[in-house]
């Protein structure tokens, strides 16, 4: 254990040095003293005396240094001073430091903001005690993730692999307690949800599997910790209270713990209800439907049970129901990890992984620029470097000198772009797209910050070897002499080369990615939308969250429609259940002749709008044939629907389908009247999709379908005007539900915001590998001009010709670049192609646009070289040669 | 690890330390490198200054221990003792130098 205490008394002695100093100073003087007291007895004289005491002692400085090695920490001692020496190099030459900090905190900050997301989102566990062995039991491949209440009764009551299983299922609703009406967000769970969660409430209790029994048996809430904060001040007296959902009441029986946001990624609800009670509150008799498939499933894996037994346990059972039940044909399950992370088919995941390839190049763009310019520094400094070693420095020593700037570079870089990339997070984290509770929880925890620092550091060694490395080749006398001059040039050369080269190719490489991917996304945003929104604004109001009881809908419709017609200034008012991008609702669509309504016979899925007279007129979408929905399509009479023209090709495989028929489910079967032109209903980006526009007075089979109605008005007057009259005279109609009342333009807006912001980070990273290109093809080029200043100048007083001259300056980097170029513009491509499978967006190789890519990355590489060429030129020869 | 010259001449020197401590009670630097050239005989020329690091060394392994007194001819010095665990170390190394050369002597004796 000895080291132990030499190392406590090393550490200790760093932070004693003055003193320590001084004693072994005084401890020298009276040993020296002492020899000449005893000398001087001897019969020398004071001169003698102290000649061979200080020849004795065998040189005081000698002994006081390996004294002090002995003592302290030398290569802490060493370290210190290479950073202030590295600090004092970097303020002299301000401009360097700031162009590689500003460099290094672009690549780093965006390394940083991709890998926070990518740490919130992908990597971070659910929020709940042994989140291990929580899986997520889905469809395999991305079909089915969510499953029926029917069928999740009996996977919890077949399986062998789980201590339990939790289904919830999303809701939306009116909430009105203590006469604050609100529109809220939540779950409808299984009493089971927060035991097999393992988690303790924060206030209050929780329902729990025995307060179920049967259909509406458990009329309890346990509110959100967040919800219960912003709402309700925390007051505890909100225990007992009762809160109506959609007019329906239920007592509120807890609060759940702070931190716990929900088992969704994005989604955070604000409260959490049986979900034997959740048909009592939506209307939806989802708990008893075999094929309504809306719930999310998580198990708790038994112990010792691994994850692959659980899913050949659970597959099996599924392979069993599909034989029983006509509904679960072709059902199959496995159990993945929760959240976009289990799911590789997830578009989420997939555009997060592209996006962090993209930030490490963008990383790696940056330290091939620092590497060059580090390079260029340390050639700039090679006499001063040279005469370090020339008087015994170790070459170990400089080059660690060297490493060490650099580090210190790289981890100011690194700081400065972790500090831009937090206030870039800072915004992402608040982002919220519509009145839907999704967060981000991507605020930067440890390992991000481990991540910077390494990656800081990382890249730091990185940019630092070429420069190290040239040290280990300086021929001492060759650099003193000839101001390091080419002696073996050739080889460096190659090696700025190689460096030139992976930057001009990263860089177009980036670029035209980007530029390929942003083309494509505008292109997506202009897509036609078959609609015409120009002067049509829209009151979305759910009657089931009004508690409008279905028999009533139609009235209630029919007098919204009214009021809305009434108003002054509105040329066209006309409802619609939902309106494309402003909410969705579809079917599953069989043929007619179908009899079993199975998964396997259906023909496909549609987005199903059921609208009142009028609407195609309001809307804008133009009437390909047939005749729009008129009044005497009510109950009663024949079920009529218009369908767009992909349904119809789909379906019959040409548009000529009046008069044809197709069914939804058992009971409903549809007439066409209309085809209309095909439309975007969700997303401006989306294949063609098959749509059915029914109407909304003959109900769908029981269901009025009745949950919202969206009243679409057209008019010229001013939207805030038109919003204000259509929000006064509507809530007089409607009292106990809020209208969220917006124009058609902000609807498509709101849903275009994950394309906007996709565009924008792609958009940023190319115009930033952009400027990295530049400044590094800049900063090579004239290094390695200034580097053949002496050649150049020896070649012009020879006689050379300045054109010649010019060309044996620019012909490498040219042909450089142009390799560069072309392996960019392929990587590009390649790159966009896979981008475009990612974030699915039309891939477009546009030539002309390549060609532009190609070009400018040209352009700048051209004028990059040439200016420090130019330079060369403009020299006189013979100041040149002088100087040199 | 091969042992390099300078390590053994380092422990001899400690040990040569340790030896005058214990045979001459507390000592100042100076005494202790004028005891060690008598006793060799100046066979052993060192620089005296090297007794320095190696009483640091001593001292920061605490088999040494190290006070401010006067001499005596009244002058101001550092004066070294031994301390409990550095007696044990000279047993220690007095044992194994003696091995060391009593298997070199063995080396040796034959070719006499």
């Amino acid at each position: 254990m000895s080291w132990i205490r030499v190392l406590l008394s090393r550490c200790s002695a760093v932070f004693r040095k003055r003193q320590l100093d001084a004693d072994l100073d005084e401890e020298l003087r009276a040993h020296i003293e002492l020899a000449m007291e005893e000398h001087r007895a001897n019969g020398m004289t004071e001169q003698q005396a102290r000649i061979a005491a200080l020849r004795a002692v065998g040189g005081v400085t000698q002994v006081r240094e390996s004294y002090r090695v002995q003592r302290g920490l030398p290569w802490l001692e060493e370290i210190a001073r290479d950073i202030r020496f590295a600090f004092r190099k970097l303020l002299h030459s301000p401009g360097f430091a700031l162009t590689a900090i500003l460099t290094l905190a672009v690549g780093i900050g965006a390394n940083v903001v991709v890998f926070s997301v990518l740490n919130g989102i992908l990597l971070r566990p659910l929020n709940v005690p042994q989140p291990d062995n929580l899986v997520q039991i889905a469809g395999e491949g991305n079909r089915g993730a969510s499953q029926s209440y029917p069928d999740y009764r009996d996977y919890q009551d077949r399986n062998r692999s789980f201590s339990g299983i939790l289904a919830y299922k999303i809701i939306h609703v009116s909430m009105d307690i203590d006469k604050s009406l609100s529109q809220s967000w939540g779950n409808a769970a299984s009493g089971n949800y927060f035991d097999v969660l393992g988690l303790q409430p924060a206030l209050g209790r929780f329902f729990h599997a025995s307060d179920e029994h049967g259909l509406a048996s458990a009329p309890y809430i346990v509110l959100s910790y967040d919800f219960w904060q912003s709402h309700f001040a925390a007051s505890p007296h909100l225990i007992g209270k009762v809160a109506f959902l959609n007019q329906q009441p239920l007592t509120v029986i807890g609060v759940a713990p702070k931190n716990f946001h929900g088992t969704d990624f994005f989604f955070w609800p604000d409260y959490w209800i049986p979900a034997v009670n959740a048909q009592q509150v939506t209307g939806w008799d989802d708990f008893d439907w075999r094929s309504h498939r809306e719930f999310t499933l998580l198990g708790r894996l038994k112990p010792g049970v691994t994850q692959q037994q659980a899913s050949q346990d659970i597959g099996a059972i599924a392979r069993q129901m599909a034989r029983e039940y006509p509904e679960d044909q072709g059902l199959t399950l496995t159990t993945r990890k929760p959240g976009p992370s289990g799911n590789s088919d997830d578009p989420i995941r997939k555009a997060l992984l592209g996006m962090t390839v993209l930030a490490l190049l963008v990383l790696l763009a940056a330290c091939a620029n620092l590497a060059s310019i580090f390079a260029a520094r340390a050639a700039d400094r090679s006499s001063e470097l040279a005469i370090r070693l020339a008087i015994g420095s170790s070459r170990l020593a400089v080059a660690r000198q060297l490493l060490t700037e650099a580090i210190l570079v790289s981890l100011v870089g690194g700081i400065v772009g972790t500090f831009f990339a937090r206030l870039v997070l800072g915004v992402l984290s608040h982002w919220r797209p519509g009145d839907f509770p999704s967060k981000f929880l991507i605020a930067p925890d440890v390992r991000v910050y481990i991540v910077a620092i390494v990656l800081s550091i990382g890249s730091g060694i990185v940019f630092a070897l070429l420069p190290a490395r040239q040290v280990w080749k300086t021929d001492v006398v060759q650099a003193i002499k000839s101001n390091y001059v080419a002696a073996g040039s050739f080889r460096r050369f190659a090696m700025r080369d190689a460096l030139l080269l992976v930057q001009v190719a990263v860089c177009t490489l980036l670029v035209t990615s980007s530029l390929v991917a942003v083309r494509g996304m505008i292109q997506r945003l202009r897509a036609p939308l078959g609609i015409s929104t120009k002067g049509v604004t829209l009151a979305q109001v759910d009657l089931k969250m009004a508690g409008v009881p279905d028999p009533q809908a139609r009235i209630v419709q029919k007098r919204l429609l009214d009021t809305a017609g009434a108003i002054p200034g509105v040329t066209a008012a006309a409802t619609s259940d939902y309106a494309p991008f402003l909410g969705v609702w579809g079917w599953t669509t069989y043929s007619w002749d179908t009899t079993q309504f199975v998964p396997a016979n259906a023909a496909f899925d549609s987005i199903t709008y059921s609208v009142s007279p009028g609407y195609f007129q309001v809307a804008g979408t133009h009437l390909e044939s047939g005749r729009d929905i008129t009044p005497e399509d009510k109950p009663g009479s024949p079920t009529v629907a218009l369908v767009n023209e992909t349904f119809a090709r789909r379906m019959f495989g040409t548009t000529h389908v009046l008069g044809k028929r197709f069914k939804l489910f058992d009971p409903v079967r549809l007439e066409i009247i209309g085809v209309v032109e095909d439309g975007k209903y969700m997303d401006p980006g989306e294949n063609p999709q098959p749509a059915i526009f029914m109407a909304y007075a003959q109900g769908i089979g029981q269901y009025m379908v009745s949950g919202p109605v969206t009243v679409l008005v057209r008019s010229q007057l001013p939207p805030d005007q038109i919003a204000g009259a259509l929000r006064r005279s509507l809530s007089q109609v409607v009292t106990t539900a809020p209208f969220s009342i917006l124009t058609w333009s902000d609807a498509i807006d709101r849903s275009m915001m994950p394309v906007r912001t996709a565009t924008l980070v792609l958009g940023v990273m190319g115009l930033i590998a952009a400027i990295l290109a530049v400044t590094g093809i800049f900063g090579m080029a004239s290094y390695s001009v200034s580097k053949r200043m002496k050649e150049q100048g020896i070649r012009m007083a020879l006689g050379a010709q300045r054109m010649q001259v010019m060309r044996s300056t620019l012909s490498r980097p040219v042909l450089i670049l142009i390799i560069g170029a072309c392996a960019g513009l392929i990587g590009g491509l390649l790159a966009a192609r896979l981008l475009a499978h990612l974030i699915s967006f039309p891939s477009t190789s546009d030539p002309l646009l390549l060609a532009c890519v190609a070009l400018v990355m040209m352009m700048l590489g051209l004028i990059g070289t040439w200016i420090p060429a130019r330079r060369a030129l403009a020299i006189d020869p013979a100041r040149l040669l002088r100087e040199c | 690890m091969p042992e390099s010259k300078s390590d053994v001449l380092q422990g001899t020197l400690d040990l040569m330390v340790l030896k005058t401590l214990e045979s001459m009670g507390p000592m100042h630097g100076y005494g202790i490198a004028r005891r060690i050239e008598q006793v060799s005989e100046n066979s052993v020329s060192l620089n005296q200054g090297t007794i320095y690091p190696a009483l640091l060394r001593l001292e920061q392994r605490a088999w040494v221990k190290a006070a401010w007194g006067t001499s005596e001819t009244g002058r101001r010095a550092r004066f070294y003792s031994l301390t409990r665990s550095g007696r044990k170390q000279i047993t220690q190394q007095t044992e194994n130098w003696e091995r060391v050369a009593a298997t070199m002597a063995r080396f040796l004796a034959p070719f006499n």
